[in-house]
């Protein structure tokens, strides 16, 4: 090897030499495909600013970012809260924001971390590549941020804000779970806008065409159902169907729901994409220092940081605040690794498809064609469920004790790894609220229907929720709960008239 | 291949429009906070900043989401005694399962606690003094013109050296040698052109020697005085913004150290207060008892004396050092005055004279502040009389602890209506 580093202090050469070589071990040894890499060096404050903005480089104003920023910022001083080394963006070329207080073991560490684990994830996994287009993100941000601005001086900043607040109640409600979106385009957005707001306009004009059809007597039966099919993507019925916005406002609950879409990939992939950048980073380290690249001190300081990192504290511990992504994520591509060099005979009972095969290849392929949820369920091993002493425990409302329905033994391995995989199913953790119907001829009201699951209710901000949604439809909106049996267990109505609860 | 780049130098604030944004929206919080806190906080940190808080539940951002109930499960790790069909009992309130709300907790599990954030001490002052102004404030801005900006002004012909504007200079210069040497360059041209056609030597000789002649001529100066510029520098006088805060205090035996207390708060606002509209400010500290001196701060606020009270021994005092130091014209001068109400019999009636004849023509505001909840005593009353004459430069209240002394600070300083 050409040069050792030295010293603990970073400078711009050290950097440019280190990622050098990470670079070429990436590419070259592990055949990581990543986006050019664009590091940046910033203080603190920056990141506490980057921290608010939920890591874009640019955003509209709102003042739910200047909320986290005061609130992050008096935890910072107080030293509550420790800041991350890192944030990286999935753009390209893919951003990455590396703190000035970091010493050059740590930029080290975070260049492996995050421009070349995370930013092949990003480019690889197939959610990112439906979902995302790096390509396109930053002029999008730019596109949205200057949209909202000039929104603002046409509109007053109040009229926009409180678009902005209703659509972000509503934010986890703008994907299509099923549908592949088309892909986003700064440049064919500004182009196409006008065209979309006439249009949106004339579409929507249409439906709520309110001179008669000639004959009075049709009506009842003679309406078609609309929406036809039940619509899981709130946003996006409302951008397309609410009757009384304004072009600009529909422009802004598309805005909001573009950038739900963009977050989307990254709540359902947490597991994956830490683990991911996790083993790259212990993996890339480990092999500058065996070359000789950094010497013992730094792999000292890094395993430290990198233990931290992984720790797992059992569920009784003080510090357990639910399973941590990096811990899981960072085992399961370790475990994969193992049973692809050493499997032992349980290993080739459970994963006859991979024990013994390439491991470079078969995690390429992990990486690539999974999220959470399946890649728990197609690669959790008795190994991890082991090492984790994951239990598995059966919650029922009507029974006075919590069950543990499974442990790691054998008769548990397959559904505690089911259970697991269950807990990062989106489906399940979020109620399933949708359209259900709109009265075309009547009140013009909007219902939506939440069916319950496993009996779990909605909770206490729901109502909260429904005026924001009254604030977009601009009539009666209805919400009701159903249960298992098909049964109404509990009605919401917005503007309230009265809030029953059936027994 | 990557780019590094080092973004230090592009400075933080990229969420201030945001925060200002939240501030805004929730100013009614931030309001509240900074007024409770002037009255709580420790005299001395007045400059920094406070911590608001807000309940969490005004600052939520709703979003739909599972309530407690229903079932449940859960994967934990780190199993240590568990077997397959144990029973847990239900952790009470909070953690897996039911806890013992009824699933109106907020929601986030975090419980109700309040949303804490700090705001600095620049801000503090803005929301301290908001919507307060200075009474008289315009009256001696002007007041005297001794002091001077200087502003470019143009350009001259006449200056000195170091003030020469080097690019007009070459301007007019360049200008000036193309005016003058046009004659002459055609003059040589059409001799030159003379001098090709012809083809009689004589002739040729005579149109040489004109030639060489004009070629001899003195040429045009390059850089001529005329041409030099000059940058003007006009002097505007600058409005005097000069003020000086008289802190007049009784300091009988009848003061005690709470009283004084508030009285100091009432002090620290007013100078804080001042300092936002003035870019000079003195303080002059007097204190009396039955008689009247002037006292560096920590004196002032610590030493006690006892005997009797004799208020106007200070007026008189600070009509003095008025007239005698801060005289002439360029001070606005201020006076707070306070006091438990004490006042040798007597007394009180001259001093209300002293203030009407002597010190309220020299002042630009003087309050009055009665610390304590006695009854009013005879200074209160000759003073009441001076309150209805001199609205617009006179002003008493009666304060009972240091919680009154902001609401009074605002009554006395509350922006007037353009009348």
């Amino acid at each position: 090897m050409s040069f050792q580093l030295s010293g603990s202090d970073w400078s711009f050469e050290k950097i440019e030499a280190i990622d050098g070589e990470i670079e070429r071990l990436a590419h070259e040894r592990y055949q990581l495909d990543t986006y050019a890499n664009q590091i940046e060096i910033i203080t603190s404050e920056q990141m506490l600013d980057a921290y608010a903005s939920v890591g874009m480089p640019m955003g509209y104003h709102h003042w739910s970012y200047g909320k986290r920023f005061a609130s992050n910022e008096t935890r910072y001083r107080k030293g509550q809260m420790g800041l991350a080394y890192e944030i990286v963006i999935n753009s390209n070329p893919c951003i990455a924001y590396l703190m000035e207080e970091n010493s050059m073991a740590m930029q080290t560490l975070v260049i492996a971390h995050a421009c070349y684990g995370h930013n092949s994830f990003f480019k690889g996994n197939y959610l990112f590549k439906t979902w995302t287009d790096a390509d396109s993100i930053i002029d999008y941000l730019k596109f949205s941020r200057d949209y909202v601005r000039g929104a603002e001086s046409r509109h007053g900043v109040e009229a926009v804000e409180a678009m902005l607040d209703s659509c972000h109640a509503l934010m986890n409600y703008g994907t299509d779970r099923y549908k592949r979106p088309p892909k986003l385009s700064a440049h064919e957005e500004k182009a196409r806008q006008d065209e979309r707001e006439q249009h949106r306009q004339r579409m929507v004009n249409e439906l709520w065409r309110t001179l008669p059809t000639h004959v009075r007597e049709k009506i009842a039966d003679d309406i078609p159902k609309f929406p036809a099919e039940p619509q899981e993507n709130l946003l996006y019925f409302i951008e397309k169907h609410a009757p009384l916005l304004e072009p600009w406002q529909r422009e802004i609950v598309r805005i909001v729901r573009k950038m739900a879409q963009y977050f989307y990939p990254q709540r359902q992939t947490q597991v994956m994409n830490e683990g991911w950048a996790t083993f790259w980073h212990y993996t890339l380290l480990y092999d500058l220092y065996e070359q000789g690249t950094i010497a013992e001190a730094y792999m000292m300081e890094v395993l430290d940081s990198h233990c931290g990192v992984v720790a797992q504290p059992a569920f009784d511990s003080p510090y357990y605040s639910g399973i941590n992504p990096y811990a899981l994520g960072f085992a399961m591509m370790r475990d994969i690794k193992r049973i692809c060099e050493a499997p032992t005979d349980e290993d080739k009972e459970w994963f006859p498809d991979f024990a013994g095969a390439p491991w470079l290849e078969t995690l390429h392929f992990a990486m690539q064609n999974f999220k959470d949820e399946s890649f728990i369920q197609q690669f959790l091993s008795p190994q991890v469920i082991r090492d984790f002493k994951l239990f598995h425990l059966d919650d029922q409302e009507i029974q006075t004790h919590i069950h543990v329905a499974d442990i790691h033994n054998r008769d548990g391995y397959r559904s505690v790894r089911e259970a697991l995989s269950r807990q990062y199913n989106l489906s399940n953790n979020e109620p399933n609220i949708q359209v259900e119907d709109v009265a075309l001829r009547g009140d013009r009201s909007l219902s939506l229907v939440h069916r319950e699951k496993s009996g779990r209710p909605l909770n206490g901000a729901t109502h909260e929720v429904l005026k924001h949604m009254h604030r977009l439809w601009q009539f009666d909106v209805r919400l009701s709960s159903v249960d298992d049996n098909g049964m109404i267990s509990r009605e919401w109505q917005c503007p309230e008239r009265e809030e029953r609860q059936r027994a | 291949m990557s780019f590094l780049i080092d973004r230090r130098l592009n400075g933080k604030g990229r969420s201030e429009v945001n925060r200002q944004r939240f501030l805004d929206r929730y100013r009614r919080y931030v309001k509240q906070a900074v007024a409770k806190s002037v009255s709580e906080r420790s005299i001395t940190d007045t400059d920094g900043g406070t911590s608001v808080s807000i309940p969490k539940k005004n600052l939520e951002e709703p979003s739909f989401g599972h309530g407690q109930g229903g079932n449940v499960e859960h994967v934990l790790p780190g199993n240590r005694e568990f077997a397959v069909g144990d029973k847990i009992e239900r952790p009470r309130g909070g953690g897996p399962g039911r806890g013992s709300g009824d699933g109106e907790a907020s929601q986030d599990g975090e419980g109700e606690d309040d949303f804490v954030f700090r705001i600095s001490s620049a801000e503090y002052l803005q929301y301290l003094f908001e919507e307060l102004e200075l009474p008289n404030l315009t009256r001696r801005h002007l007041g005297s013109t001794e002091v001077f900006d200087r502003h470019h002004g143009g350009i001259t012909t006449v200056g000195n050296p170091a003030q020469l504007h080097l690019v007009r200079t070459m301007r007019s210069a360049y200008g000036r040698r193309l005016a003058l040497s046009a004659a002459r360059k055609r003059n040589i041209e059409s001799l030159e052109q003379e001098l090709d056609q012809c083809s009689d030597e004589a002739q040729r000789a005579e149109l040489e020697a004109r030639l060489a002649r004009k070629r001899a001529a003195r040429k045009v100066a390059y850089l001529d005085d005329m041409d030099l510029r000059y940058n003007f520098q006009t002097l505007t006088p600058r409005p005097i913004c000069k003020a000086v805060m008289f802190c007049i205090m009784d300091v009988s035996g009848s003061m005690d150290q709470h009283c004084k207390d508030t009285a100091k708060r009432f002090y620290l606002l007013l100078h804080l207060f001042l300092k936002r509209h003035y870019e000079k400010i003195d303080v002059v500290f007097i204190r009396h008892h039955s008689t009247a001196k002037e006292v560096d701060e920590h004196t002032f606020f610590t030493s006690r004396e006892t005997g009797g009270t004799v208020v106007s021994s200070a007026l008189t005092l600070t009509t003095e050092i008025a007239e005698q130091r801060y005289g002439d014209g360029q001070w606005n001068i201020y006076c707070a005055q306070a006091s438990d109400g004490d006042n040798w019999l007597g007394d009180s009636a001259r001093c209300a004279q002293l203030l009407q004849e002597q010190l309220l023509p020299l002042c630009q505001y003087y309050s009055y502040i009665e610390i304590g909840d006695r009854d009013p005593q005879q200074l209160w009353f000759d003073f009441e009389a001076l309150q209805s004459a001199h609205s617009d430069r006179f002003a008493m209240r009666r304060v009972k602890g240091p919680s009154d002394i902001f609401p009074v600070f605002c009554d006395l300083f509350r922006k007037q209506e353009a009348a």
